[in-house]
């Protein structure tokens, strides 16, 4: 037996930590760290009700493994991305433009 | 107050503790390692949840393979080592990012917390055996799609990584001559 307030409640905070990493940070890297932890917050919604609901095809879990999985291939092409501009640009941070962004 | 209940507190303590620590420190490399305790703990609460599966599964690809991503990518960056606030915007740009992000959070809380029953809910979690027979029966299509997703994601991510900064470079000093 649980209570459901704590893991909405950690949800809640996880999401509102993941959007102010977003929006606060300079380096592109650091504001995937705040993606990736909206994204735990996701998932940890999907398995809170997986979990609580009685639910035969299991939606909850592995709706779950199939997000950690998008997170991955997310990721993987997102830090493909950064070193490329990385490499072109020579600095990551996104609240500078480029020269041919203007 | 149930056990479920104290353990996921204490988890669930350490896992927002670390995960604003990983959005404010000032150190680059720090963010990804909060990041890792914020992703381990989030795991002992799918554990807690009954889900142990998916718990292992965020153990062994995010905290086993994103994190170490994120390492490499800092380095490969050349992240510059010890206390910098060349990480974070303006003040103001802050302030404004904390007033939007705790808005969200308590609209998300208050519209989650508000929408649920009081009281105490069975967790019918475990049984690996019953989600691995939903996975490869009723979510097989979806999951052999993510399959494919993560092929193309790993050549989208090679093609990028390798080629397209080179056939700039060698562009624009063509346009120069």
């Amino acid at each position: 037996m649980i209570h459901l307030w704590p893991p909405l409640l950690l949800v809640a905070i996880l999401f509102g930590t993941g959007l102010y990493g977003v929006l606060a940070r300079r380096n592109a890297v650091l504001v995937l760290v705040g993606v990736e932890l909206m994204l735990a917050a996701a998932g940890l919604l999907f398995v809170t009700f997986g979990s609580t609901i009685r639910d035969t095809a299991r939606a909850g879990h592995v709706l779950t493994i199939f997000l950690i999985t998008i997170a991955a291939a997310e990721i993987a092409v997102a830090l493909a991305v950064i070193l490329a501009v990385y490499r072109s640009r020579g600095d990551i941070d996104v609240t500078v433009a480029g020269e041919d962004d203007l | 107050m149930t056990t479920y209940d104290i353990f996921f507190s204490i988890l669930g303590v350490l896992c927002a503790a670390s995960g604003l620590a990983a959005v404010t420190t000032r150190h680059l490399m720090h963010a990804a390692l909060w990041l890792t305790v914020c992703l381990a703990t989030l795991a002992g609460c799918y554990l807690v949840l009954g889900a142990e599966l998916v718990a292992l599964v965020q153990l062994l690809v995010y905290v086993g393979a994103i994190v170490v991503l994120v390492l490499f990518a800092l380095m490969l960056t050349r992240a510059p080592i010890g206390r910098s606030h060349d990480h974070d915007t303006p003040l103001l740009q802050r302030a404004v990012a904390l007033v939007i992000a705790g808005s969200a959070a308590v609209l998300l809380g208050a519209v989650l917390i508000t929408g649920v029953r009081d009281g105490t809910v069975q967790v019918h979690g475990g049984s690996t055996n019953a989600l691995a027979r939903m996975l490869f029966t009723s979510w097989v299509w979806p999951f052999e799609l993510l399959s494919l997703l993560l092929l193309i994601a790993l050549v989208g991510a090679l093609a990028m990584s390798r080629s397209l900064v080179p056939a700039r470079a060698t562009r624009r000093t063509g346009e120069d001559s």
